[in-house]
């Protein structure tokens, strides 16, 4: 799961209000408010919680763990030793949200994919933002994530990015941020669709209750947005998932998907191109693929046009692709749109295609390449979190608030030599959930991936809901499964279903 | 189908088969090796273990001498024997996970449940840290019972389509080797001639040739008479109505490889190849076997399945 893993969480506490809230709890619970009283969305889990023996919930956990090894749905850690497969820890007390709140976040999230495709499409062609002055010129084309070779090029239907999975965060009643945008090859989708799988089986009753929305049609919408961004119409197209491999820490949610499509999961030395068409091998000889959706990263996708030394990429793929022969979901060049630098212009970006204003705000950003953010970022290090704008995974970060005076230092030094390659964020109060532990039930810091699938002809699609994920770590707010994060299903549900609930109160709830 | 996934699909069954006949052969040779040297002992069960699952000469090479504890060890735990029941398990799962996509749920199931309690064995076998017969007892019987959930559901479950039939060959052709495997090594006790001389010393040998097989009621219900060599090689080699026989096993071979030949429109030298093998079986008697030396008749089975093997690797498996 490099995407999963790598992606957020890395909102730390600071001197600020926010951690001030954290640190005393008062930090906004999804269930439980500050004056203990229960949001009406949660009053059926609170007294489900209330009233199911903790043996009963743990045994329920146990269960779920089961199905999950027995179905195999792990991921690997790189560079760990004898943990190549590990399960991702599953919380059993789901995350809910009301419609109404989800459509507010839904309308964000479409209008931001929209902004992503035509930001992508124009900086590989007219370059108008770069024109009109509204980004800076350098910050796109000497990002190491754009790819020269995609200028000019003509990719299907003009859509760059096909699946995207924006990180959001919550702060507040309404206060919702974006973390970042991933849109290269986002993960985690199988795991918001296994998870459900395993909450029908495990409380069928909290399911009738609530009426929750289905996610299940994730892979019917992912196929007909990949269908129809095949290149020419030949007929059905052909369309299959390209994998790294089976120890690729991902390889479960390929095959996965690749089951759920009904479509091939091949790996690069299935492919061959000839003539600038790709083809993979099969039992009866050559055949003709044109939709790929491709979980390589760009620089192992092809030996012959990006990294020579890529053993899991196809020879001549790229090639096939400048020439329209076929599409590549998401497309190549994507990175550029979601590095971290990019990431602070997304209203601008925004406001320049759509002539709206954001509806989702983005975390305050300071760009230490304005040499007044990096005078501020220098003198706040304490509080602030610093990031490398290509970076992900939590490599070449500083959390301030966390780190020595020394590790600052250090820092410091590296920023001011070279601040083009940083920002800095303010740390979040990260909401919390109640989560389950064997003591008890507590609460833990979360955040969202929900998944936005973009077609043909503008058609964007979101299946309401998405990953949620859970720094199981008392006070942490690292919700990567490489260090303590787990998952929970994520419900939207219905808003009239608790009108005529009135708020309980916590004595009634969880532990 | 990917040509890769066909690939792993008839490895899957490969491994899985050679699991079920590895355990079969430790079991066998146990029982053999526990009688009295007056009643089967010629001292060497534990060689011909070796030879029938084509493992010794890595034994040779790695280990000393040839006794129980070792070779068990050698046959079911040992991780640098490629062909352990250990590795069979661990390859034919890493082949299942690399092709999930064309297994169904049950297919998976049987063999990842399969590896997780392969991991609980081998986890108690290293913590004890010594050989336990008993134990080891349950380990094969888990062995033969994975082989048993894994032909199920393959049965059970999956389409008959190009994956169900490259899993059965797979599975057939590592049967038909296993069975000549345990022939070639055993010819000798087999040769008529031999009952004269070794008389019903033999007899422990011949039943455990049946046991590897799991054949030796079979070969009652078949022929209703006590065990004759002759009529084990009858039964191995031509009875169709025995599932492990070479027959049998060629009679699937042919109707899988048609079945695809059907499929695509098209038939290959795989398909000719295994007709040949085929209609011998079928014209051959026992009498002929024995008269033209039934070594030699097994040996050369052995390089012509081999040969049936690569064809089916180079016309569709590549």
């Amino acid at each position: 799961m490099q995407n999963l893993i790598s992606a957020v969480g890395e909102a730390q506490s600071s001197r600020f209000e926010e951690r001030e809230r954290v640190q005393e709890g008062r930090c906004f619970d999804e269930m439980t408010l500050a004056d203990g009283s229960i949001r009406a969305v949660y009053g059926k889990i609170a007294r489900w919680l209330a009233g199911t023996p903790a043996e009963l919930l743990a045994s329920r956990r146990s269960q779920a763990e089961l199905l999950f090894r027995r179905i195999g749905i792990t991921f690997s850690v790189y560079g760990v030793k004898d943990a190549s497969e590990r399960l991702i820890p599953f919380d059993i007390i789901p995350r809910i949200m009301l419609r109404s709140e989800w459509a507010s976040l839904e309308a964000g999230l479409l209008q931001r994919v929209k902004a992503l495709n035509l930001f992508l499409a124009d900086v590989y062609s007219g370059q108008e933002i770069i024109k009109a002055g509204r980004i800076p010129a350098e910050l796109v084309l000497g990002n190491p994530q754009f790819r020269p070779e995609m200028v000019g090029v003509k990719v299907p239907h003009d859509i760059f990015v096909h699946i995207a999975g924006i990180d959001v965060v919550r702060t507040g009643e309404d206060d919702f941020y974006v973390l970042e945008d991933n849109v290269r090859t986002p993960s985690g989708v199988s795991y918001m669709l296994e998870n459900r799988e395993v909450m029908m089986r495990l409380a069928p009753d909290l399911f009738a209750e609530h009426r929750v929305a289905p996610v299940e049609n994730y892979p019917d919408a992912l196929l007909a947005s990949l269908r129809s961004v095949a290149p020419a119409a030949r007929g059905e197209p052909t369309i299959a998932v390209l994998t790294p491999g089976r120890y690729n820490s991902a390889y479960y949610e390929h095959s996965f998907l690749a089951d759920k499509l009904g479509v091939e999961l091949v790996e690069g030395r299935d492919l061959v191109v000839e003539d600038d068409v790709v083809y993979m091998r099969t039992t009866q000889g050559p055949k003709r693929v044109d939709v790929i959706y491709r979980r390589i990263d760009d620089d192992f996708l092809d030996p012959a046009a990006f990294r020579p030394d890529s053993v899991i990429g196809a020879k001549g793929l790229m090639r096939a692709y400048q020439a329209g022969n076929v599409t590549l979901a998401n497309a190549v060049g994507t990175g550029v749109a979601d590095d971290k630098a990019i990431y602070t212009y997304m209203p601008e970006i925004i406001e320049f295609y759509l002539g709206e204003k954001a509806l989702l705000k983005n975390v305050p950003t300071w760009r230490c390449r304005e040499p007044e953010a990096l005078r501020y970022v220098l003198d706040h290090l304490a509080d602030l979190v610093v990031k490398e704008v290509g970076g992900s995974g939590g490599y070449g970060m500083l959390v301030g608030p966390h780190a020595t005076k020394a590790e600052r230092q250090d820092f410091a030094a590296k920023l001011a030599r070279d601040p083009a390659h940083f920002i800095a964020q303010p740390t979040l109060a990260l909401s919390t959930c109640p989560t389950f532990f064997d003591a008890g039930v507590a609460p833990r810091h979360v955040d969202l991936r929900p998944f936005v699938l973009t077609g043909a002809n503008g058609v964007v699609r979101v299946v309401p809901g998405g990953l949620t994920r859970v720094a199981l770590i008392e006070n942490s707010l690292v919700v990567n499964s490489s260090q303590g994060g787990g998952t929970k299903d994520t419900w939207i549900v219905e808003d009239r279903t608790f009108d005529e609930l009135a708020p309980l109160q916590s004595g009634t709830g969880a532990a | 189908m990917l040509s890769r996934t066909a690939d792993n699909l008839f490895w899957l069954a490969r491994y899985v088969e050679r699991a079920d006949f590895l355990a079969r052969i430790v079991e066998a040779t146990q029982r053999l090796a526990a009688l009295p040297t007056s009643y089967a002992g010629t001292g060497t069960e534990w060689e011909s273990a070796l030879e029938s699952s084509g493992a010794a000469d890595g034994y040779r090479a790695t280990r000393g001498v040839v006794e129980e504890a070792g070779v068990v060890e050698y046959l079911t735990f040992a991780q640098d024997n490629p062909s352990s029941i250990r590795n069979c398990i661990e390859f034919a799962r890493a082949d299942a996970r690399a092709v999930r996509t064309a297994l169904t749920g049950e297919v998976w199931e049987a063999i990842n449940g399969a590896w997780i309690e392969l991991k609980r064995f081998e986890k108690a076998h290293v913590g004890r840290g010594r050989y336990d017969r008993e134990d080891m007892s349950r380990f094969l019987e888990f062995v033969k019972k994975t082989s048993l959930d894994y032909d199920g559901s393959v049965y059970r479950t999956m389409l008959r389509n190009d994956a169900y039939w490259f899993s059965r060959l797979g599975l057939f052709v590592e049967r038909a080797d296993n069975t000549a495997r345990i022939l070639d090594v055993k010819y000798h006790v087999l040769l008529p001639e031999d009952e004269a001389v070794g008389g019903s010393l033999d007899y422990f040998q011949w039943t455990a040739i049946l046991r590897a097989v799991s054949a030796l009621t079979a070969y009652h219900w078949v022929y209703r008479e006590s065990v004759k060599p002759w009529l084990i090689a009858d039964l191995l080699i031509l009875k169709p109505e025995m599932p492990r026989s070479l027959i049998a096993c060629y009679g699937n071979i042919v109707r899988f490889l048609d079945a695809i030949a059907g499929a695509y429109g098209i038939s290959g030298p795989a398909q000719a190849q295994a007709h040949e093998v085929m209609t011998r079986l079928e014209s051959v008697s026992t009498k002929d076997i024995f008269a033209k030396g039934l070594h030699e008749f097994i040996t050369e089975f052995v390089e012509a399945n081999d040969r049936l093997g690569q064809t089916i690797n180079g016309q569709y498996l590549l």
